[in-house]
């Protein structure tokens, strides 16, 4: 009996949390009012997930940009065609690690200290004391962290591919000894608009909005113990890397079938 | 105008097959504070979230001035709920607010009031409970008793016509216990609210409450005010009054035979 029943667990709960997902999801666009209240709110906390996540964008985009260019710049060489290597930084960068790396650092840095803010308030009834006095914290805590985390994913998604750029420039240019006009002029040449820059910027976006949903939906629905809240972080982080990896490779399907 | 603001009648409730609450008849009259008491884990908290709708009974109904909780759209109940005052057991302040700005969330949530007059209000209502001089101060940098009372200048800040309490005077020192015991008292008759307060020290109920509930084993067991109360002879009650270990109310959560469990 106990055993049926937890198989039947196995298939139920995943599928009422995918329930609660998608009705929450809801909730939250019904909530969102663009009145001056709301602008503030959201402001500050573009300001919050900014500030908490610049840093280490920053470091990390400029590493990842060194590196990608060491690496390809011992490959390229071989066929002689390391006046490509920017290219290949580039195209890399936006089509793939710029969004998807942000994305991972993004929920590892803001996402965790979103779920375990919302869960803390939760477990403390700040939550419920807002019902009480006829607020309803969707509106005033939970969808402005959202709308907030998608409006800057894309921001820094940006800034960590601009930064990986000057690494990876500054690591071929001025120790690998590549001439810069033609680092430079053919990464131009060869990076579009459509296909690379507005395609880094969809998929900062999609990332954006399943990265903070994920932590705002974490946070809402944990257990509101210490215990709880643990185990809502951890699932912020794990949740998003998986949905951000699966939904990239969808994208990528999407956008380069035509 | 009815006498009663809160009246629950025939209400049951259960959290799936558990059952918490059978058959309560309860009636709350307008002016009054009515402690409703009871041993932990009775039920009380259910009683308070059920009056403001959080939760909807399994069976009966509760009303709030003439209307009925239950049944009330999502923004009707959002709006009975800023009539209603709530302290929650830890005052459950917002962490990120200084104290001026806890006490002015409801207004500001609420009202288009300019911000001379928000301040005027929420330093009015900071001087009641004597915490004025606090006010630029988080609620980390609180004492509990501290917090306790500018929870209760939040919960006020709007007079509302119902104040619910949630054990009030848990872990509070004896002078914080009484200095929120007055001004339960002196908010109740100053603004001519219905105070309901949920809380198991007897003594201080008995001194504060016009009238008093006992609930114990789902149902109430003891009713009136605090006079007849220490009359009755219901062995629930005593127990519970007299704070003695073992009674109707076991001091052994219920548990297979002890010799069976130990020896196999």
């Amino acid at each position: 009996m106990s055993k049926t029943n937890s198989n039947m667990d196995a298939i139920t709960k995943p599928l009422a949390t995918l329930g609660r997902s998608v009705l929450f999801f809801g909730q939250i666009l019904a909530a969102f009012r663009p009145d001056a209240k709301m602008f503030r709110a959201i402001l500050a906390q573009v300001y919050f997930i900014g500030a908490r996540s610049l840093v280490i964008i920053m470091v990390c985009g400029f590493f990842v940009g060194m590196v990608l260019t060491l690496q390809s710049y011992v490959e390229l060489s071989k066929f002689g065609a390391t006046d490509s290597v920017g290219v290949v930084l580039a195209l890399s960068l936006f089509r793939e690690l710029g969004p998807v790396l942000t994305a991972l650092l993004f929920s590892g840095r803001a996402g965790t200290s979103i779920a375990a803010e919302i869960g803390l308030m939760k477990a403390t009834e700040q939550l419920s004391a807002m019902e009480l006095m006829a607020i309803d914290p969707v509106k005033r805590v939970v969808v402005p962290r959202f709308i907030a985390g998608v409006i800057s994913l894309p921001l820094l998604s940006m800034l960590f591919t601009l930064l990986a750029l000057a690494g990876g420039a500054t690591y071929a240019i001025n120790i690998m000894g590549v001439d810069s006009g033609i680092f430079w002029g053919n990464m131009v040449s060869n990076v579009g608009f459509q296909s690379d820059f507005m395609m880094s910027f969809w998929k900062s976006l999609a990332f954006g909005i399943i990265a903070s949903f994920i932590a705002v939906f974490s946070g809402y629905f944990t257990t509101p113990t210490g215990d709880g809240i643990g185990r809502a972080t951890t699932q912020t982080v794990v949740v998003s890397a998986v949905v951000v990896l699966i939904v990239d490779f969808l994208i990528t399907v999407l956008m380069t079938w035509t | 105008m009815p006498d009663d603001l809160i009246k629950l009648a025939n209400l049951s409730f259960a959290w799936g097959e558990k059952v918490i609450l059978k058959d309560i008849n309860l009636s709350i009259p307008r002016g009054s504070v009515v402690a409703i008491m009871g041993p932990s884990g009775v039920g009380k908290t259910t009683v308070l979230r059920l009056i403001t709708g959080q939760l909807s009974p399994t069976k009966g109904t509760v009303e709030v001035d003439g209307m009925c909780v239950s049944s009330m759209s999502h923004k009707n109940l959002y709006k009975m709920r800023r009539n209603i005052g709530v302290l929650l057991q830890n005052g459950a302040l917002f962490t990120d607010l200084d104290v001026f700005e806890n006490v002015a969330v409801p207004v500001r949530e609420h009202s288009n009031l300019p911000e001379a007059l928000i301040r005027r209000l929420v330093l009015i209502k900071l001087e009641a409970v004597g915490l004025r001089g606090a006010v630029d101060l988080m609620p980390s940098e609180l004492s509990g008793g501290m917090a306790r009372r500018v929870a209760l200048a939040r919960a006020s800040v709007l007079d509302p016509s119902l104040m619910l309490y949630d054990e009030p005077l848990a872990g509070l020192d004896p002078i914080g216990a009484s200095t929120i015991l007055r001004l339960i008292r002196d908010t109740n008759d100053a603004m001519g609210m219905t105070s309901v307060v949920i809380t198991h020290s007897v003594e201080d109920m008995m001194e504060l409450a016009d009238y008093a509930y006992i609930i114990a084993s789902q149902s109430i067991v003891g009713q009136g005010t605090p006079e007849q109360l220490r009359e009755n002879t219901d062995p629930r009650v005593v127990q519970f009054l007299n704070g003695e270990i073992d009674g109707p109310v076991p001091f052994h959560y219920p548990a297979s035979d002890l010799h069976q469990d130990l020896l196999g």
